[in-house]
């Protein structure tokens, strides 16, 4: 891209939004008389800057605005409650688990088959609960705004 | 009964209780204290201004105000990362952002049409006693630009709905995207010029 083409772009931008002072009032004028592509397509550019002026996005009603804090109130408490439901029930899953394989071992009128399956079952829902739970917390610790476009 | 717990929620939520909340960094500071209720003077002053910028990006009320709440959760969750003294908006503006682009993707939305959630600006009409016919050609063209626009780039739709329907300035728009305002001209230039061949290639 030429310089004066920059240039061109640059004041054609601050123009249609008004940022222009006078000596580039001026200059950018004096680029527009020179060329009448540059007067067609600033004109088109205004034309659609128009058009977006007159497009205002509806205000919600004050209900909506009244009610706006307490549903976040209300949010950040419940989440409160939820990380100590999560917590509650992580340990007395690990506990009652633990007794469980704890009372499979003690049970010998199991057959070893039916205890093994049991005890495989057990530690493939542990390891799986294990692993949901670290790749959900990498996940969120690594790349909090991957989406985020610069 | 819902009344009364209504009611309940109302007063453990209401932030009268704090006059000594004056500005941003006062709220954050009684936040990290464990004074819940001081966010509500840090949600009150910027939630306008969350909603448009949400509902700009996913185009649906429902969605923005769902994901504007959010983004307002999950900051009070991060609080004790915000630096004091920068803008409260500025940082919780990339957490709203974030929050979007990801909805926009998982869920793989489509924006209403401009006539469910926007209105004519009427002060901004060059000529408010036009005919019937051009009345309906210009609500016509506001839908193709609303259209043409909900099929950008989400960074390209972002940075005009910012200059051109919340008429940000160039300094504000460079400090909620963290960029240069040179980079805010060129983007914003880019942006136009995209929507303006969007709107060539789809209704030509």
């Amino acid at each position: 891209m030429t310089i004066e083409r920059e240039k061109f772009e640059r004041l054609m931008t601050a123009a249609l939004d008004g940022e222009l002072n006078a000596d580039e009032q001026r200059e950018f004028e004096a680029l527009l008389a020179e060329d009448e592509a540059l007067q067609k397509e600033f004109l088109q550019y205004k034309q659609l800057k128009e058009v977006a002026l007159t497009m205002k996005l509806k205000m919600p009603s004050q209900e909506v605005w009244d009610r706006y804090w307490l549903d976040v109130y209300n949010r950040i408490e419940r989440g409160i409650s939820w990380v100590l439901i999560s917590i509650g029930a992580a340990v007395l899953l690990a506990y009652g688990g633990y007794k469980l394989v704890e009372e499979i071992l003690r049970d010998t009128s199991l057959n070893w088959a039916v205890r093994l399956a049991m005890l495989s079952l057990i530690a493939g829902l542990a390891l799986l609960l294990v692993s949901v739970a670290r790749e959900k917390w990498f996940t969120r610790k690594s790349d909090p705004y991957k989406e985020v476009l610069r | 009964m819902e009344h009364v717990w209504e009611h309940y929620a109302m007063e453990s939520a209401q932030t009268s209780a704090f006059p000594q909340v004056r500005d941003d960094d006062e709220a954050v500071r009684l936040c990290r204290q464990g004074y819940r209720q001081a966010y509500g003077f840090l949600v009150k002053e910027y939630m306008q201004r969350a909603y448009f910028c949400a509902l700009g990006l996913v185009g649906s009320h429902e969605e923005a105000l769902d994901l504007s709440q959010e983004a307002f959760v999950r900051a009070y969750r991060a609080i004790n990362r915000f630096e004091l003294g920068r803008s409260f908006f500025s940082w919780y503006y990339k957490i709203l952002r974030n929050l979007c682009l990801n909805h926009i993707r998982d869920k793989k939305l489509h924006a209403r049409s401009f006539s469910e959630i926007g209105e004519v600006e009427l002060s901004r009409l060059q000529d408010e006693r036009q005919s019937v016919d051009t009345a309906v050609e210009q609500t016509e063209l506001r839908e193709k630009v609303w259209t043409a626009l909900h099929q950008l780039k989400p960074a390209d739709r972002e940075i005009i709905l910012l200059k051109d329907f919340q008429d940000y300035s160039y300094k504000e728009i460079a400090d909620l995207l963290e960029i240069p305002i040179g980079t805010v001209m060129s983007r914003l230039f880019n942006a136009r010029r995209n929507l303006k061949s969007k709107l060539e290639r789809i209704y030509p």
